[in-house]
């Protein structure tokens, strides 16, 4: 460890003002504070600096996704051998999904890092740590089979739009990970939506004839409520809770979600308010669906929402992302459960957007500033009135 | 004896580039934005509006400018309304007679340049107060900045979001779509529109620092 550090140190000076390489400043600040816990020291005042940075919460949340993305990566070839009929061992269902997740991962990094670190350099910023997390998160939203430069195009309007034009990581109003998403959803929605993309190889037809490749999700939205894989068989609870089911790459398990969640409470990373709201807003909508039970869809009982689709995946990894969410604690109850609301109402009531849960938290990651606004102006009116009476 | 200034003095033309650049209806002082968005999902209709507002913002200053001193101020409004009213329908009739098939695309577009904010905003800022020839050089300038942006806007739009450009299928001629390339959908919607803007705004003010307000 030593060594390192004293390698560090002596490559340091090229990279600070009047040095070699001094353009390159903050990139070296990046891997620098990736190898040790920045040593800044507050100058005025008491403060004290938790060791608990960026760079550190960022890689909690990566923890908590790792579950997901290998379940991802196992269901991808999982989905695979099921479409084209054969069995497999385990092993080589790995290999296929390792083939198909690991390239869109490779190119989310690749091209997010690569305008985080142009825009770094031009405004001499240091290297923010915001893309370690979105970049992560974007395969994990990607149907399977969905074409590498498109993955490319989105992650770079979903960083630069998204994000760097409102001044980089920390002032985004919407989440980077969802824009990338919704771009592609918007853009190109014969690969977002539809029968095909989510099972890896048939959108080249290497499929079986017979296989039909719907989620869970567009079943209930044709009014088709007693789910099935593609190749007939029926999909029961625990196929949904354990996920071997279609769907986008992260999504699909919900225990490996829950394993996630779990690490983001303990962790205090997740805000558990916001996961708690946005359930009961999920639920709420869903019973007050039943109540009116006007279609099939409708009438799917409310626990069945949670686990079609990515509402849970949504509820732990995208609402509570800090920066945007609502901060206060009052507003995080609303914006919680605005969003399970509407995520259920859009999912259920509109046929156009088969999946109303990234709408949702995008719509509610724009009001969020609001809401914070009228939790903070409510209180100073309480605490005005309070002060009158005195 | 005042010496006469001449037609094109370096006054006059700053009155025509300004708009164009520095002073953009739509980048700078943010007008006109709705039917930006509209009409600029193909590149011919962007320019066929452009060209409209050409004619009509020249001539409305033109016209109210000619008359400045003979409008009395409590209903200027409407008088310029009227002016502006009766040229546009001179471009729609225009339109439909020769244009029909963009005229269809613009459809109300066309009809509702009455109420697009750039036109009325130089009547009242420069038109009621200036001569005649300056407001028909202002008009057309600040049309032009207006007419450019739509022209670069539907560009972009149509090249992206349909392959084309005037129609012409170049993507398709470069054989973009058989290595699995598509079309962007997005560009078709409005709000790339506002988007495609927004980027313009950002490459306008970083080359022009001037521009970019402090807070």
């Amino acid at each position: 460890m030593n060594k390192l550090r004293r390698t560090v140190d002596k490559i340091k000076p090229h990279f600070q003002k009047g040095g070699k390489f001094a353009k390159l400043e903050s990139t070296f600040g990046a891997f620098e504070t990736m190898l040790f816990v920045p040593n800044h020291t507050t100058k005025s005042g008491a403060h004290i600096r938790d060791a608990m940075d960026m760079k550190r919460t960022m890689v909690v949340v990566i923890f908590a996704l790792v579950p997901s993305l290998l379940f991802g990566i196992y269901n991808t070839g999982y989905q695979h051998f099921l479409a084209i009929g054969e069995s497999a061992e385990f092993w080589s269902v790995v290999w296929y999904g390792l083939l198909k997740v690991v390239p869109i991962v490779i190119v989310s990094y690749v091209v997010g890092l690569a305008i985080e670190f142009i825009f770094a350099q031009i405004r001499g910023h240091e290297v923010n740590e915001g893309f370690l997390v979105s970049g992560f998160l974007i395969p994990l939203i990607m149907p399977a089979d969905v074409p590498l430069w498109m993955v490319a195009v989105a992650t770079a309007f979903a960083v630069i739009i998204g994000k760097e034009v409102f001044g980089g990581t920390g002032m985004n109003i919407l989440n980077p990970a969802l824009t990338a998403r919704a771009f592609l959803f918007f853009a190109y929605p014969a690969w977002m939506s539809g029968d095909k993309v989510w099972v890896g190889g048939m959108v080249d037809g290497q499929t079986l004839d017979a296989f039909s490749g719907a989620t869970p999700l567009a079943q209930a939205a044709a009014g088709n409520t007693s789910f099935s894989l593609g190749n007939g068989a029926g999909i029961d609870t625990i196929d949904m809770i354990i996920g071997t089911i279609p769907g986008s790459i992260g999504e699909t398990s919900k225990i490996a979600i829950l394993i996630g969640a779990a690490i983001l409470l303990i962790t205090r990373v997740g805000s558990l308010r916001i996961m708690l709201s946005m359930l009961a807003g999920g639920v709420t909508m869903g019973l007050l669906l039943n109540t009116f039970a006007a279609n099939p869809f409708m009438e799917i009982p409310w626990w069945e929402h949670l686990l079609i689709g990515s509402f849970l995946f949504g509820m732990v990894f995208m609402a509570t992302d800090p920066v945007t969410a609502s901060q206060t604690a009052k507003g995080k109850i609303i914006y919680g459960f605005l969003i399970g609301f509407l995520a259920i109402l859009i999912r259920v009531l509109n046929p156009a957007y088969p999946e109303g849960t990234m709408l949702a938290i995008l719509l509610m990651n724009v009001f969020a500033p609001l809401i914070d606004h009228y939790v903070v102006q409510g209180n100073i009116k309480k605490r005005m009135k309070r002060l009158k009476t005195t | 004896m005042k010496e006469r200034e001449p037609l094109f003095s370096r006054k006059n033309l700053r009155l025509l580039s300004e708009p164009i650049n520095k002073n953009n209806p739509i980048t700078v002082q943010v007008l006109g934005i709705c039917s930006a968005l509209a009409v600029t999902v193909q590149l011919k209709p962007s320019i066929v509006m452009a060209l409209s507002v050409m004619f009509v913002m020249g001539f409305s200053n033109l016209i109210i400018s000619l008359m400045r001193k003979t409008i009395p101020s409590r209903i200027r409004i409407i008088v310029q309304l009227v002016v502006i009213a009766s040229l546009v329908i001179i471009v729609d009739q225009v339109l439909k007679a020769f244009l029909f098939d963009v005229s269809r695309q613009l459809s109300v577009f066309v009809g509702l340049i009455i109420t697009n904010c750039i036109i009325m905003g130089r009547l009242e800022a420069f038109a009621l107060a200036n001569k005649p020839w300056p407001s028909l050089l202002d008009g057309l300038g600040n049309a032009a900045g207006y007419g450019a942006i739509l022209v670069l806007v539907g560009f972009f739009r149509e090249l992206l979001g349909s392959g084309t450009v005037f129609g012409y299928p170049i993507f398709a001629e470069l054989g973009l779509f058989k290595i699995g390339y598509e079309n962007n959908g997005l560009f078709i919607l409005p709000p790339m529109a506002l988007i495609i803007v927004g980027v313009i705004i950002w490459v306008q003010r970083s080359r022009n620092r001037e521009l970019i307000e402090e807070n």
